[in-house]
Order: C-alpha cells, then sequence, then structure tokens
C-alpha cells in the first residue's frame, strides 16, 4: 500500500512536472493566426526563414532579407546586378509548393528555419502543404494572404511574425499611398475612358491573360481594361492563346509586354502596325528588373508595376515622376540606392512614353 | 476502278476548295462575305487597298488556311508512308522521334528566350536531328537483328531521351514566363502563321511529298518482304531509306510552324484506307486530301469556336476519336 502511495504520489508529480514545462514551452512560443486561419506557434525570435514559393521569396528580400535562408530560384545574369550583393549570393534552396516542388524536406531541416513562409494563394492545396509539412518537420509554417489588395495587411502580418511590425510600418504605409493614389486616378476617371489594354506574352505576342487571370491583375487597379475579358472568353481567369485575327478585333489602346522578342516584332510586322495602339507607338515593354514589374512572380514586386502603368497608360500626368518614383521604391524594397546608369537600365528602351519606338 | 480514280479525285479537291472558301469567310474579325470577297479580289487582281478587310483575308487567314492545307497534307502523307514502310498500322510519323525532337529544339530555344523564326529553325534541325541519330544507331546495332525493328526500337529510345531533356528544360524553365509558352507550343497551334513561315515550310514539304508521288507505285513493294521485293528487282533497303528521308522532311518542317500536332499522321491514313483501299498510288491522293482537309476544318474551329484559341492538339482528339469510329463502323474496304 504504502509503496503504491509513493509510486503515486511519483506520477502526480511526474504530471506536475510535465505540464509545468510544457506551460513554460507554451508560455515562451508565441501564437499567430496566419491567413488561413492556421494557428502557427514561434518559440523565440525569428533568426531564418524558408521562403515556400518564388512569391515569399521575394517579399522576403522586400522585407527582410537578412532573414532569408536562401532563393527558391538562383537570381540570373543582370537580376544580380540590382540586388544587394551579399543577398544575391545566398544559395539556392528549392521551393515547397507548386508545380515540380524541388525542395527536399531534409534540405529544409538542415538549413534549420525558425518559419517557413509562404505567400499567395490559400487555397486548400497549399494549406494542406502547410499541415503536413508543418505536422512532419515541426517548423512553423505560415500562409500570408497574397491577394494584391491585401499587400499593406500581409505586410503588417510578416512583421508580427518575424517580431519587427514596427520596423516594417514604412513599408505597408508605402503600399497603402500607392494603392490610394490608384484609386484616386480610379475614381477621376470619366465614365467610359477607361484605356483598352492587351497583353501579349510569347515571343508571338499571342498568349494572354483572359478574363480575371492573376497575370493582368494589376489593369484593374490602374483602372483600365483588359481586352481579353467580356464576350465569350470566359470568366475564369488564365493564359490562353489567341489569333492575331482576335487581337485586331479587339483594336486595344495600348499593348504591353514582357517579351523583347515580341516588342521587336510588333514594328516589323505588318498585321501588328494596322493596330491603334502600334501606329500611335503605345506599345510598351514591362520592366523586368531584378523581378518583374508588370506579371510575373505575382507578388509585392508588382507594386511598382501599378506606377509604371500610370505612366504608361496615362503619360501626361504621370510619366515625368516615373524616375523618381521608381528610385523612392527601390530604395526602400529593393535596399537599392539606384545610380543612373542602373535607372536607365531599369527603365531600359521601350519601357514607357519618349523611350520607345515608332514606325 | 482505275477509269473511277481520276473523278474521286476531283470530286475531293472540289471538296476541298469549297471547305477553303467557308473558312476564308470564318473568324473572329466581323467581316460580310462581300468584305471577304472584296479582298480575294484585291489580292487576285493585285490592286491591294489599306482596308482592315484587306489585311484580315490576305495576311491573317490565307497564310493561316495555307498553313493547316499544308500541315495536314505533309503529315497525313508522312503517316502513311511511314506506316506503308514499316508495315505496321500502329505508326505515327514521330516514330522515329522527330516530334519529340522538334518540341525538344522549340523548348530549348524558348528556354533561351530567342524570338519566333529560331524556335522554329531549332525545333526544324532538332527534328532532323533526332532521326539522324535513331538511323545511325539502328546502323550500328544493326547485327544480327531485323532492320526494321531495330530501326522502331532505336526511334523509341530516342525518343524517351528528347522527352527527358524536354521534361528537364521546363523544369529549369522561369515558371512565370517560359513554362506557360513551352506549354502552349507542346499543344500545338497555327495561330502566329505568317507568310514568312509559309515560305520556308513549303519547299521542304515539296521536296518531300515529290518522290513520294514519283515512287508511289513502287511503295507498294514495300509490303512484300524483303526477299520477295529483291525477286522483283527492287532494293528494298535503299528505297526504304529514300522514303523515311522524305516523310522526315515533311513533318519537321511542319512541325516547326504548328507545334506538336499529334494523331492526324496516325488516323488520317487510316481513314483514307477505309475508303481507297492500301494501294498507294490511291492512297497517297487521298490521305493528302483527307489530311488537309481534316486540319483545315481543325483548325477553323480552334480558331472561330470562342474568342480565345482551343489548342489543335485538344480539338483534334475530340473531334477526331468520334470521326475515326464512325469511319470505322462504316468501313466497307479492309485495312490491307
Amino acid at each position: 500500500m504504502n509503496k503504491f502511495h509513493r509510486l503515486s504520489v511519483f506520477v502526480v508529480r511526474l504530471m506536475m512536472g510535465l505540464a509545468l514545462v510544457g506551460w513554460a514551452g507554451m508560455a515562451r512560443a508565441e501564437t499567430f493566426q496566419d491567413s488561413a486561419g492556421r494557428t502557427v506557434a514561434i518559440a523565440g525570435p525569428v533568426g531564418k526563414v524558408f521562403p515556400a514559393g518564388p512569391p515569399a521569396s521575394i517579399f522576403l528580400y522586400m522585407l527582410a532579407p537578412d532573414l532569408m535562408a536562401g532563393w527558391t530560384r538562383a537570381p540570373r545574369g543582370a537580376e544580380r546586378g540590382l540586388l544587394v550583393p551579399a543577398y544575391a549570393d545566398l544559395p539556392t534552396i528549392g521551393r515547397l509548393t507548386g508545380r515540380g516542388g524541388s525542395a527536399n524536406l531534409e534540405t529544409v531541416l538542415a538549413v534549420k528555419p525558425d518559419l517557413i513562409l509562404d505567400y499567395g494563394s490559400m487555397k486548400r492545396t497549399y494549406v494542406s502543404l502547410a499541415d503536413r509539412v508543418q505536422a512532419q518537420i515541426n517548423i512553423p509554417y505560415a500562409l500570408i494572404d497574397g491577394r494584391f489588395e491585401k499587400i499593406a495587411d500581409a505586410i503588417g502580418a510578416v512583421g508580427r511574425l518575424i517580431g519587427r511590425a514596427q520596423a516594417l510600418e514604412p513599408k505597408a504605409r508605402e503600399a497603402e499611398r500607392i494603392m490610394a493614389e490608384l484609386k484616386a486616378v480610379r475614381d477621376a476617371l470619366p465614365a467610359g475612358k477607361a484605356p483598352r489594354v492587351y497583353y501579349g506574352r510569347g515571343a508571338d505576342g499571342l498568349q494572354t491573360g483572359v478574363g480575371g487571370s492573376i497575370n493582368v491583375e494589376l489593369l484593374k487597379y490602374a483602372g483600365a481594361v483588359n481586352v481579353a475579358a467580356g464576350e465569350g472568353v470566359g470568366g475564369r481567369g488564365n493564359l490562353a492563346s489567341v489569333s492575331i485575327e482576335q487581337v485586331l478585333a479587339w483594336d486595344p489602346d495600348v499593348i504591353l509586354t514582357t517579351d523583347p522578342n515580341f516588342y521587336d516584332r510588333v514594328w516589323a510586322d505588318a498585321v501588328w502596325q494596322r493596330m491603334r495602339a502600334v501606329r500611335a507607338g503605345r506599345v510598351y515593354l514591362s520592366p523586368t528588373l531584378p523581378f518583374g514589374w508588370f506579371d510575373r512572380p505575382p507578388s509585392a514586386n508588382r507594386l511598382i508595376g501599378l506606377r509604371w502603368l500610370l505612366a504608361v497608360l496615362y503619360p501626361e500626368r504621370y510619366n515625368a515622376e516615373l524616375e523618381a518614383e521608381t528610385r523612392r521604391f527601390y530604395r526602400l524594397f529593393y535596399h537599392l540606392d539606384l545610380s543612373d546608369a542602373q535607372l536607365a537600365q531599369v527603365l531600359g528602351p521601350g519601357t514607357r512614353p519618349g523611350t520607345g519606338r515608332s514606325k | 476502278m482505275r477509269l473511277a480514280g481520276i473523278p474521286w479525285f476531283a470530286a475531293g479537291l472540289a471538296g476541298l476548295f469549297v471547305l477553303f472558301c467557308l473558312a476564308a469567310a470564318t473568324g473572329q474579325y466581323p467581316l460580310s462575305v462581300g468584305d471577304v470577297l472584296g479582298a480575294l479580289w484585291q489580292g487576285i487582281s493585285g490592286a491591294r487597298g489599306d482596308d482592315a478587310a484587306a489585311t484580315v483575308v490576305l495576311d491573317i487567314r490565307l497564310p493561316r488556311l495555307a498553313a493547316a492545307l499544308l500541315v495536314g497534307l505533309a503529315l497525313a502523307a508522312s503517316g502513311a508512308t511511314y506506316q506503308t514502310v514499316f508495315r505496321n498500322p500502329l505508326v505515327a510519323p514521330d516514330i522515329l522521334g522527330v516530334s519529340a525532337g522538334a518540341g525538344l529544339g522549340a523548348v530549348f530555344a524558348i528556354f533561351l528566350s530567342l524570338p519566333v523564326a529560331m524556335i522554329q529553325a531549332f525545333a526544324f534541325v532538332f527534328g532532323l536531328g533526332a532521326v539522324a541519330i535513331v538511323y545511325g544507331m539502328a546502323k550500328v546495332v544493326r547485327g544480327a537483328h531485323e532492320p526494321i525493328l531495330v530501326l522502331v526500337l532505336a526511334g523509341v529510345v530516342i525518343g524517351a531521351v528528347m522527352g527527358a531533356g524536354i521534361s528537364a528544360l521546363t523544369y529549369l524553365a522561369d515558371p512565370y514566363d517560359q513554362l506557360p509558352a513551352i506549354t502552349f507550343w507542346l499543344m500545338g497551334s497555327l495561330a502566329g502563321v505568317t507568310y514568312d513561315d509559309l515560305m520556308a515550310a513549303w519547299p521542304a514539304v515539296a521536296l518531300g511529298l515529290l518522290p513520294l508521288a514519283a515512287l508511289r507505285w513502287r511503295v507498294n513493294l514495300m509490303a512484300l518482304s524483303e526477299d520477295e521485293a529483291r525477286a522483283l528487282g527492287v532494293d528494298t533497303a535503299r528505297l526504304r531509306v529514300g522514303l523515311v528521308v522524305a516523310a522526315t522532311l515533311m513533318t519537321s518542317s511542319v512541325v516547326a510552324i504548328s507545334g506538336t500536332v499529334g494523331w492526324v499522321g496516325l488516323i488520317i491514313p487510316h481513314m483514307a484506307r477505309f475508303i481507297v483501299g492500301p494501294e498507294f498510288s490511291r492512297l497517297l491522293p487521298a490521305t493528302v486530301l483527307i489530311g488537309a482537309a481534316y486540319v483545315l476544318a481543325v483548325d477553323t474551329l480552334a480558331r472561330s469556336l470562342v474568342a480565345v484559341e482551343i489548342p489543335i492538339g485538344i480539338l483534334n482528339a475530340f473531334i477526331g476519336a468520334p470521326l475515326f469510329l464512325w469511319v470505322l463502323a462504316r468501313a466497307r474496304r479492309s485495312w490491307s
């Protein structure tokens, strides 16, 4: 009996002790709710973050490059020249998300991140991926909503996760300022005056983002209309191929592209030259350094793309300030004071009114 | 039956012409039949105006229709040739790796962000290159094996290697930029065809088709065994090389402008065979006609059903499969 009593006392003490240890551990781990409503517990300060995909790696570079565990895809060639050298040389660690996820969970463990961050879609695929990885390797995995109108919120959420809410405040304010200015532009636009834009991808310019595709998402913020939306195209946003006859029938006011081959072709091809946009010289090549401005990757890098859209869509009002805005954005988000040569490299020939080619 | 040969061909040509006119009047740009006829007249008379109708009909639709005809006839004719040469009904023009090689070339060019003309050039050269490697391999390992079997096996092997190359480049490509372009190329489309593309492709197709037409009587001998053919004084080995080169040249040059268009080279020769029988001198013209008409019809649907293009590869299977079953069910003639 005595023996049993001592044993039970021991068991009770052990349980209390364990509970205490557990409670202490929980007290140190701060819990957050990510954008998908998942609970993420982070113990101690965050010193290293593993970006789950390319949008997350860019977002992280913009907000806290010193915490980056590496790139999901190594920066190449000219891109490197517009990154802070120390960060351009970070290792390539692969990606967890998306088709062809190339990160090995052992790599993730070897990197020893305090947090895995995904920025972008909140679809079930990504939520379940986060749950699985978090359960399997026991590293907190946070999903942040990557919708464009939520950029300021997303900056705040990342700030809280990594314990830098105050330091990131100016960046959130800048994102809000840009979005607010865009809203003012949209509100001031007289009805029916929205510029009609065609976005051509690929070397022949005949692939485009249709409907509400994320590839052309920026257009609506700049008050422009995507010609490849509406009748007969279908509302579900995705990339599709179109015939040049269809583009001619749409006859857009402005043509945008990210492909230099297509940009060159427009000025040499007789059919493209029939189009209003080409005759008026309103074909623009989107800047792409160090990250795309307009379409890709779909991360916060596209904020500066909004300023660019204002400059090419409403040049009389916004073209002049684009250089100053570019410098400001790169200083705040890309940690870089652009030299004149770098600015000329970013805003190269064809990227905005006055630098392009026409017939 | 021999006398009846010319009328069916003439009727086929007339049908193709009607289809061509219908296709020329169809498209996304709103034009009346009168506009189309006016534009065509401008093209014929040489007095070209500067109106939109002329651009749409003469610069966009005509080259595209011509390209559809060219792609259809080239793929179908080379399919018929391959099936006869290899004495195998399941053989398609890509059996020796042309399509896989062309795909790798195009994907590589897209990966390097090259312009359209270079993408086509890469596709053409890689397509021919793949078949050349297959041939070289087959020569090296021939030994005691059946030569056709070795050739087909080598084609399968090289096709797999090229396919792996495509996968590797797809994996390395920029997922937001190059990957969609690669996917679209591999699904096949005639959306961006211009006269320049046609000018580059048709001489190679003609160069491949002429020997087939000239040798159409002898091709039948490929159905015999090598010994039987030799007894008739025909060197089937050399003939086979010539036919394969001709068919490959045609396939490679059209795949370069259209992207991968599967299925036509496999199915159209069978349809033609159901209608005119296996005799090659009748099979070739029938295949050419049906192939040209089929791709013309499918591409017209691809560009006009909805505002965005439907990739030919997708429509091809959805339209081709039931059509083929229908022909199969009604067929009066046997395969061989």
